[in-house]
């Protein structure tokens, strides 16, 4: 417009200015000027736009033409397929079935409310389940994927894609989902898996992370084998409309699955311990002597893996939070325990060591003087020598000869054996507990050893703490005079342990007095493997939380009762297996020793000991897991609308049950500042706590014999892989 | 234009303006291609009802172009204030129905009056000042009368709201004034007022998405997916047509509903993403063919009336394709013009041929009468 102006005011100005000398002839000229002006004006903008047009389809051609490539061709990855994690046998622990699933794509909802609503109709999901998409969609960030259901079957996803025109941000789709054919037993183990959080997105811009229905590790051994399980994704590439329907497809490539890992689990024996322990709460490990594999490490109760790896649903969260046995806590590497009586065969390696010889006796008067105070004994032993002091579990044994030969030395023989020790395992985390002496007492508490912590630590008490595993460690070294160093990962290199320079005769020693805790005049009769060649030896522990004036261990509030301990090994000449069961708040040794005695039975005679079971949980009411499921019902139906929901991020959670398991394990220490006067009874065992209670709700006659099979029931849906 | 004047041809088809004609032919065969594209590869919707109502609007142009100026001189006013009456009834019609409405459904077509004001408001100023006495127009009559008579009819579109018409009737109203000869400094002041007024039309005049439309003009790729996803789209459409083009009924850009409206406001894109640059040139082409005529036309014509008249129709289709290739380019805000000739859509094929069946009348007028030395007097 200004050179328009510009072009013609010089012109016209001099006539207006000089008054209105306007007729017909100066009018056709301002017209024929200006029409030339206006002709001229448009011309310039023809020009223009021809010239902003080639701008566009010549110098910037290359952009837009793949700005045009971009918006026509959609890159869609396919989510690998994730490694088998396999049992030592190469059966699966964790493997993939194929399914159907659907998640939404925040970001692209239109009215998330409402489509979750029309899903769920569709889908007929719970109440709480669409309650927990909803509130997980008020978090999420827009890119990445919420999974809304998964394991759908046909006809829910074929009636669910019809509608698909018209819910935007909907991706139903197949694909593999993770599956764990020994669910609820190997929960603690394996972990579980689940859509990757903002955070881990951050630290790996990996853009499988955010593709739909691509799940990652997010505890245990699927955390830890996180990069060799995953795989390599496949790719689609698509031809897509503006409104994101599939026109054609372009050429995809096959995801690649991801390398398997395998275990020294014992897949069996994993789900037959799980399951043994029943209604109580706490953890059977079992390693093989010669290598240091761990054959079984199962912490119950404990959570449905296929359940979490489909979201925690906060009616199953809130369920499992306030169980007061702590089934998100895994017991095997994060329960810390007075190991109790179970240290005192390496107690007594630890006296051999010092000197004392095995026939030395002492004077048991139901309790021994140290110093100006005397100690109860748990009973009236009379004379006892090393192998009555284990066998009959004597404390004034220990008080007596600890305290001559000096608690260090008796501690520097429990580390050297394991306890107080991490292990080098593929383990999110690991506690390694207390083995007490003056210096760590100083360090801790600012305050000088007293007699009373020998005769505590001399039979495992006061701030002594050892976790299972630790117990197992100790067990199987003490049984082999061999260092064995717990392993999980099977590989072809047989590992050597170097030998402890313990003499032949003095580990025969130990081990004949273990033997005689279960078959000769021990506290463990009842430990009797039911089976002609194989003995097992072992050693009970009675592990008391809170001082004999608050509870006597076995009645009363639950969390005040003892917890019950034995570490065991077995054939009691030749070592094959050794290990350690805990059960919390078990009342007392009774509590455990019954369960080592099956598992050992079901290593030897699998039929005899899946006999002794299916009888157990026909009382029990059903499997471990058919148990859980019930209780989970029962829950949901009654509490299912007012729940909290869980953490945002699945790290919180665990975060937490950690938080809260060092808290347990510092509370069971508090104990140790006084002497703690032992129980008056050889193996006591109370009840199951009140949570254990399975609801009847009719379902338990669902056969629970369902044996768990040399080869765990393999994945069901058609697909596998 | 004169490009046949031979014996052999009879002489109501050589009168004819071919020079004009046959581009034009060629420019809507050519969105009818574009338009069977867009469908997907299809006459119906789109095509052949372009096709049909061109033929039908070129009847209805050629019937106008055959109308004697004294009956056009005759009918200006009374058509002038119908045209405003209807434009009065559908702003009624909206407020009693409870929304804003810009159409009249009469029942065998819908029409939309504000279409129609814009070459009636071109033939009224051409009227008005052609007929004032030569001396008065650089007096304040030649200015409010059609100040008040563009006014009325914007203020009423503007209502609706409708602010691309409402600019339409303003700038063909404002080219006739131009031509007409009144004093340049009125332009001037007026060019001065807008721009002041402009932000404050900016910030209390326009509607929310109006004001979003015109901020993504200068950065459309800060909200592509939002405001600014028409124009980003529509260049890459263009951009990535390159010189060639992808071919015809290649365009993925308007096949796969990445290109909104790629049938009506954006078919110069749809065009330009199949033809390419080659595309686009021989649009602009046909389109300054079609202008040269007109202001040719208008400088032809012997009295005022005639080249206000024919200067008036030929700014007014100007307008449409301006702002459209504009708009469609990047260039301007997204405002519902189509281009003429091309988009599918009945009113806006209307208002065009209106104004070439106007420019063909003006031209006949010329023949008979043409323009002699001095004596274009006014009548």
């Amino acid at each position: 417009m200004k050179r328009f102006f510009s072009l013609n005011s010089s012109a016209k100005r001099r006539p207006s200015r000089r008054g209105p000398v306007v007729n017909a002839s100066t009018l056709r000229h301002a017209f024929d000027r200006r029409a030339f002006v206006i002709g001229g004006m448009q011309y310039g903008v023809g020009i223009l736009l021809a010239g902003r047009m080639a701008y566009l389809a010549i110098a910037e051609n290359e952009k837009y033409r793949l700005a045009s490539e971009s918006n026509r061709v959609n890159l869609t990855l396919i989510p690998p397929r994730r490694g088998w994690i396999m049992d030592r046998n190469g059966a699966p622990l964790a493997s993939n079935r194929a399914d159907f699933r659907v998640d939404v794509i925040p970001e692209r909802l239109a009215d998330p409310e409402k489509t979750i609503d029309e899903i769920g109709a569709l889908l007929a999901l719970e109440p709480t389940r669409i309650a927990d998409i909803k509130s997980k969609l008020e978090g999420a960030r827009g890119f990445a994927a919420v999974e809304v259901a998964s394991g759908l079957n046909y006809e829910q996803f074929a009636a669910l894609s019809v509608r698909l025109p018209d819910m935007q941000g909907v991706l139903p789709q197949r694909g593999f989902s993770r599956y764990y054919p020994t669910a609820s037993s190997v929960g603690h183990l394996i972990g579980y898996v689940g859509p990757a959080s903002a955070e881990e997105y951050e630290l790996d811009r990996n853009p499988i992370l955010i593709t739909p229905g691509h799940k990652i590790g997010k505890d245990g051994l699927e955390k830890q084998f996180e990069q060799r399980l995953r795989g390599t994704p496949g790719a689609r590439r698509v031809e897509v409309t503006a409104g994101g329907r599939v026109l054609r497809d372009l050429e995809s490539r096959e995801d690649i699955q991801g390398d398997p890992v395998k275990l020294t689990i014992d897949g069996p024996l994993q789900d037959y311990a799980a399951r043994r322990i029943g209604l109580e709460s706490g953890s059977v490990v079992v390693m093989d002597c010669q290598t240091g594999d761990l054959l079984c490490m199962a912490s119950m109760p404990s959570f449905d893996p296929n359940s979490f790896s489909d979201g925690i649903g906060s009616a199953e969260y809130a369920m499992l939070r306030e169980d007061q046995r702590v089934p998100l806590r895994n017991k095997v590497l994060k329960g810390l325990y007075p190991p109790g009586s179970t240290v005192k065969p390496m107690h007594c390696m630890a006296f051999l060591k010092a000197g004392i010889s095995p026939q030395e006796t002492i004077s048991c008067a139901g309790g021994r003087r140290i110093g100006n105070r005397f100690f109860n004994c748990w009973s009236n032993h009379g004379t006892v020598d090393m192998a009555k002091a284990i066998y009959q579990s004597c404390d004034s044994y220990f008080y007596h000869y600890a305290q001559q030969i000096g608690f260090d030395k008796v501690a520097e023989m429990a580390k050297d054996l394991g306890m107080g020790q991490e292990f080098e395992l593929p383990v999110t985390s690991q506690f390694y507990g207390t083995v007490p002496d003056p210096d760590w007492k100083l360090n801790k508490f600012d305050r000088e050893w007293e007699p009373f912590d020998t005769v505590n630590a001399s039979i495992g008490q006061g701030y002594y703490l050892a976790s299972p595993l630790q117990l197992a460690v100790m067990s199987a070294r003490l049984a082999t005079g061999k260092r064995l160093n717990p392993r999980l990962i099977l590989n072809s290199e047989a590992p050597s342990p170097p030998d402890y320079n313990f003499d032949a005769d003095e580990i025969t020693y130990i081990r004949k007095a273990m033997s005689d805790v279960v078959n000769g005049p021990g506290t463990a009769g009842r430990g009797r493997l039911p089976l002609d060649d194989v003995k097992m030896a072992g050693k009970t522990g009675t592990a008391q939380v809170v001082s004999l004036s608050v509870s006597d261990g076995r009645s009363g509030p639950w969390k005040y009762r003892d917890h019950g301990l034995f570490t065991f090994f077995a054939p009691t000449e030749n070592p094959r297996y050794a290990g350690a069961v805990v059960i919390e708040h078990g009342g007392g040794s009774g509590a455990a020793y019954p369960i080592a005695r099956d598992v050992m039975t079901f290593m030897f005679d699998p039929q005899k000991g899946m006999d002794a079971l299916t009888s157990l949980e026909r009382q029990w009411g059903g499997t471990a897991q058919q148990r859980l499921d019930q209780r989970y019902a029962a829950y949901a139906a009654e509490r299912g609308a007012e729940v909290r929901p869980p953490p945002r991020r699945d790290e919180d959670i665990f975060d937490q049950v950690e938080a809260e398991a060092r808290v347990a394990a510092e509370q069971t220490q508090e104990i140790g500042e006084t002497f703690v006067a032992p129980r008056p009874t050889a193996n006591p065992s109370g009840t199951p706590p009140p949570d254990a209670v399975t609801p009847s709700t009719g379902i338990q006659s669902s056969n629970p014999a369902a044996a768990p099979t040399t080869t765990p029931s393999g994945p069901q849906a058609s697909g596998a892989n | 234009m004169q490009t046949a004047r031979r014996s052999v041809i009879p002489y109501p088809i050589a009168r004819q303006p071919w020079g004009m004609l046959i581009p034009l032919f060629l420019l809507v065969l050519f969105g009818a291609a574009v338009l069977y594209s867009a469908a997907g590869g299809s006459m119906s919707p789109y095509a052949s009802s372009h096709l049909i109502r061109f033929s039908v609007f070129l009847v209805m142009a050629s019937i106008i172009a055959s109308l004697p100026r004294e009956l056009v001189r005759f009918l200006t006013y009374p058509a002038y204030i119908v045209v405003l009456l209807l434009l009065l009834a559908v702003e009624i019609i909206g407020r009693v129905d409870g929304g804003s409405q810009r159409w009249l459904d009469l029942g065998f077509m819908v029409l939309q009056p504000s279409e129609l004001m814009k070459p009636v408001i071109v033939v009224t100023l051409a009227h008005y000042l052609s007929s004032l006495p030569v001396g008065m127009i650089s007096s304040w009559r030649a200015l409010v009368v059609p100040g008040a008579m563009i006014g009325m009819p914007v203020g009423l579109v503007l209502l609706q709201p409708d602010l691309g018409t409402s600019l339409a009737i303003v700038f063909g109203g404002g080219v006739v004034l131009l031509l007409a000869g009144l004093p340049l400094r009125w332009f001037i002041g007026a060019g001065v007022a807008a721009a002041a007024a402009a932000p404050l039309i900016f910030y209390f005049g326009l509607q929310d998405y109006q004001q979003r439309r015109i901020l993504t003009m200068f950065d459309p790729e800060a909200d592509a997916l939002g405001a600014g996803y028409h124009i980003a789209q529509s260049k890459i459409a263009i951009g990535s047509g390159g010189i060639f083009g992808k071919g015809f009924n290649n365009g993925s850009q308007s096949h796969l509903q990445y290109l909104p409206e790629p049938h009506t406001d954006f078919v110069f894109a749809t065009m330009a993403e199949e033809w390419g640059l080659v595309g686009g040139l021989f649009v602009l082409a046909v389109f300054s063919i079609i202008l040269r005529w007109g202001l040719g036309v208008a400088r032809t014509s012997k009295d005022r009336f005639s080249s206000l008249l024919a200067a008036g129709m030929a700014a007014t289709i100007f307008f449409y394709i301006a702002v459209n290739l504009l708009m469609v380019m990047g260039m301007a805000p997204v405002v519902g013009i189509p281009l003429p000739f091309m988009s599918h859509g009945g009113s806006s094929m209307l208002t065009n041929m209106i104004c070439i069946g106007a420019l063909m009348m003006v031209n006949q007028w010329n023949r008979k009468a043409p323009r002699g030395g001095l004596s274009g007097g006014i009548s």
